[in-house]
């Protein structure tokens, strides 16, 4: 497999090693402070599990002001800092390096605040995704961004990659569901940025942190918007001929003014893996499923699906199958939902995360399987129709290094693909270290060095997460 | 304007006209419509740049629910193409020449450039949520891309949030991507009359909490109320969009949900329309020209931040965003009672407060804009010059330097 580089590490710092984890050691509790090699292990990657680098220290704090000293240490020290959340990151947004000391927030993991009336919850980076839907649920509210991995990644990972997940057709992804965060800053500097009113102040610094993987400080505490849950929500499934026709059916029913809560597309190999894994009564006879969510009262969910179903009729639609009940809808789900599980069962796979423009769907879905025709690999697509994220899933075996090497150079053509139909790198995922070189195929390296400058405005010693987003040999690195 | 006007007719040439202003150390005023030219604090520029002729929808695809306009397209043309495909700039921009007395032609890139967002910000989010993608000129000449065409979007730095609401400060805006969204079939309004405003934010909060999926909350207290023409005592305003069927069915649901909500009045799509348009354009205080303040708190605040103002201070207020957009204006003429209303803010639990209108004189002695916590004012300020380090574009427009008067 190419390597991926990461920047030399600091051998100054590498070899004043005992002194700054004695020095960390003075800054929090023991048992918030992380040095022993066997320790050290879990901190080595994220779920982009390619790249390991052991760290030279983790730090786990338990307030705010200890997350500032140990910024405020390591910034003096020439230290580099990886910011940490789960570690769930697909793209290798919290791999770090042997210089570098790792400030992970699990343990903030509280929710300090619940206010129904203003709809917001205040809560502690650390807290997982999910856990605030958790709390608020019985009250009949929700958090809306869902990544897969919703269980146990955490808000502060959440804003580092701007998250999304299934439902962001209607709610939006992150950046729209966050009100503000308090964070900390390469010097240890504490700062609040927005809180509960619902736009900022001069500029939009929450806009630009979110997203920001980790470049720009650690957030510590988040206020994010809750919403109150529909009555109900109820999904349909539909197989068709072809992906062509499925593609041509989400544009419809978008056209037809209908904006359902989510609109989930999986071709042949997807269905074949999920219904294996699964059983959830997928058709085997069809090329192309759409799972096709709505929300509502049980009349307003009929009315709904009675349009949505006519749309996909006109689409010659192979077969219907709505649930008429919640085991029902949890049955269309539970194949979906465990598609990159079962895909892991039958081999090991990549996952792209490139955002099209939808009028490119069905583009990109043939050029992708050009691709991996051309180098004999096999892919299962499964993905955000609504919005235009696909996944593509390339399968390869991981003990095979030439199909290793294969998989990766077919995924970063897909990516170039998508890149070149007028889309995006990365939707969700992040660039992290995964797709960093490709970046001046999107960005002019005018572009990329005015980002670069705007990040100097944060960290103007390139500390933080410094081998990630960037090509490490633009010169603009080196000018800062 | 007095000054000269430049009115380049390609990006290439305002990024000419700004390599060239900015090695003389020159500066520069950009001017869309100039139709929001007297929000900020005075300031003074070499020259004018008409985006004039930067203007044209570039690509429209109705079924990809975004669109791309040069950044001097007029707002008017936007809507009509939208119009034309049932579609809708889903954080409903107010046309704010009422607010400001000016009468040129708003155009989309100032929408982005203040961030410009309507009564259904709390359902549908801002003009900032809904700007995908920019071009512009940053102050050195350099034509930068950020964000794109696509919903779903973390590939480098989110500079496009950054460039919503900058008020022209950091570069010239040349070229947006908006998401756009199918037109709501129909729409009707609720009118619950006589709360006082603390239990028009409570009725309000509850309506919110409800899943009759409310894309409008809005108060209006007696002499307010009566000039948006819905009838007598104070009015607090629930909108529902959507299908008809849709719309009749949680328009009984919320009923139900509210004290008092059996009596409300119901206002069908005609007139509901206009109800809305008014305070999205903010009409009920358009043609005066005393202070107003723009102010953005917690929703449940907003009524206590208005009250504390006005038990001192001649004026009046209402109440859009659940309560938690409060617009203000007031009698004061002498320096708008900024500090008085930043105090009110302050006290209840923060959020900002701008001037959006005054008279230049009291824009000179106050900050316009909510000053910031120091390390967040150098953080701009440093994020600032990394867009524009000559300080080319609208310089101090968005900063208060101007001492107060002696104490």
């Amino acid at each position: 497999m190419n390597q991926i580089r990461f920047l030399e590490p600091r051998a100054d710092v590498v070899a004043r090693r005992d002194e700054i984890r004695a020095g960390l050691a003075n800054l929090v509790p023991a048992d918030c402070l992380v040095t022993e090699e066997r320790e050290l292990v879990p901190f080595e990657t994220d779920a982009f599990t390619a790249y390991r680098r052991v760290p030279l220290a983790v730090v786990l704090p338990e307030t705010t002001e200890q997350v500032a000293a140990v910024m405020k240490y390591c910034s003096e020290r020439g230290v580099p800092v990886i910011p940490r959340g789960a570690g769930t990151s697909l793209s290798g947004g919290a791999i770090p390096q042997e210089d570098a000391v790792v400030v992970g927030v699990s343990k903030m993991a509280r929710i300090l605040e619940v206010d129904f009336e203003n709809r917001t919850a205040r809560v502690q980076a650390g807290v997982t995704n999910l856990r605030i839907s958790d709390e608020v649920s019985a009250d009949g509210f929700f958090y809306a961004p869902d990544p897969s991995s919703q269980l146990a990644c955490t808000i502060a990972g959440n804003i580092g990659m701007n998250s999304g997940g299934a439902h962001c057709l209607k709610y939006g992804v992150t950046t729209n569901n966050l009100l503000g965060v308090k964070m900390v800053l390469h010097d240890g500097t504490i700062i609040e940025l927005g809180g509960k009113a619902l736009d900022a102040e001069g500029y939009d610094l929450l806009g630009l942190v979110c997203g920001s993987e980790g470049q720009l400080g650690i957030i510590t505490e988040a206020v994010v918007r809750l919403i109150a849950k529909p009555e109900g929500a109820r999904p349909v499934l539909f197989g068709f001929d072809s992906s062509e026709v499925a593609g041509a059916c989400v544009a419809d029913i978008i056209a037809a003014g209908i904006i359902p809560v989510a609109i989930e597309f999986m071709d042949k190999e997807a269905i074949d893996i999920c219904e294996a894994f699964a059983h959830a009564g997928y058709p085997m006879d069809v090329e192309a499923l759409l799972i096709v969510e709505v929300e509502g009262s049980d009349d307003e969910m009929d009315a709904m699906l009675a349009r949505i179903i006519e749309i996909a009729r006109r689409h010659n639609v192979k077969r219907v199958k709505e649930s008429q009940s919640a085991l029902e809808a949890a049955q269309i789900w539970k194949g979906r939902k465990s598609a990159f599980g079962a895909t892991g069962r039958i081999a090991d796979y990549i996952c792209m995360d490139g955002t099209v423009p939808l009028g490119q769907l069905s583009h990109v879905l043939r050029e992708t399987t050009n691709i991996i025709e051309k180098f004999g690999l096999r892919v299962a697509n499964v993905f955000h129709a609504g919005d235009g994220n696909m996944h593509p899933l390339i399968l390869y075996n991981v003990n095979d290094p030439a199909e290793a090497e294969k998989a990766e150079a077919a995924g970063m053509e897909i990516l170039k693909l998508c890149v070149d139909a007028g889309g995006c790198l990365t939707g969700e995922h992040g660039v992290g270290i995964e797709k960093r070189d490709l970046m001046l195929h999107q960005f002019s390296e005018t572009d990329l060095n005015q980002q670069m400058r705007v990040r100097a405005a944060f960290d103007p010693g390139w500390m933080l997460n410094p081998s990630k987003v960037f090509p490490l040999d633009l010169a603009m690195r080196k000018a800062v | 304007m007095t000054n000269e006007v430049l009115t380049p007719a390609s990006e290439e040439e305002a990024a000419e006209i700004i390599r060239e202003t900015a090695a003389k150390a020159g500066t520069l005023e950009i001017a869309g419509g100039a139709t929001k030219r007297g929000i900020g604090q005075p300031f003074e520029a070499d020259r004018t740049l008409s985006m004039a002729k930067l203007s044209g929808i570039t690509e429209y695809n109705p079924a990809e629910l975004v669109l791309t306009a040069k950044a001097g397209t007029p707002v008017a043309e936007i809507e009509a193409a939208l119009a034309e495909a049932g579609q809708m700039m889903a954080f409903e921009p107010g046309d704010w020449r009422g607010l400001t007395g000016a009468n040129g032609v708003p155009t989309i890139g100032a929408v982005a450039a203040a961030n410009i967002s309507g009564p259904r910000r709390i359902s549908a989010g801002a003009a900032r949520d809904g700007l995908l993608g920019v071009r512009f000129v940053n102050g050195s000449g350099e034509v930068i891309r950020n964000g794109g065409r696509v919903m779903k979007n973390v590939t480098g730095l989110d500079l496009v949030k950054l460039m919503a609401g900058s008020w022209g400060t950091l570069g010239l805006l040349t070229e947006v991507s908006f998401k756009v969204l199918p037109r709501t079939e129909t729409e009707a309004t609720l009118v619950i009359h006589g709360a006082t405003d603390s239990d028009g934010a409570n009725m309000m909060a509850a309506a919110l909490q409800t899943s009759a999926e409310v894309s409008g909350a809005a108060h209006a207290p007696e002499t307010v109320a009566k000039r948006l023409g819905v009838g007598a005592g104070s009015a607090t305003l629930l909108r529902l969009e959507g299908f008809a069927d849709s719309v009749a069915a949680r328009l009984d649901r919320l009923r139900a949900a509210l004290p008092g909500g059996a009596d409300a009045d119901e206002l069908p799509e005609a007139q509901s329309r206009p109800l809305w348009a008014q305070i999205r354009d903010v009409a009920p205080f358009a043609g005066s020209v005393s202070p107003l303040w723009r102010i953005s708190v917690a929703p449940m605040a907003g009524h206590d931040v208005a009250a504390i103002v006005l038990r001192d201070v001649d004026g009046e207020a209402f109440f859009d965003w659940q309560g938690g957009l409060v617009w203000l204006q007031l009698a004061d003429e002498s320096d708008a009672s900024a500090d008085r209303v930043r105090a009110a803010v302050a006290k209840c639990g923060g959020g900002h407060a701008t001037l959006v209108r005054a008279p230049e004189a009291v824009r000179r002695s106050v900050p316009v804009f909510q000053p910031q916590a120091a390390p967040v004012a150098a953080l701009s300020e440093r994020v600032r010059t990394a867009l524009d380090p000559a300080g080319v574009f609208n310089p101090g427009r968005m900063v208060f330097h101007g001492s107060r008067k002696a104490a």
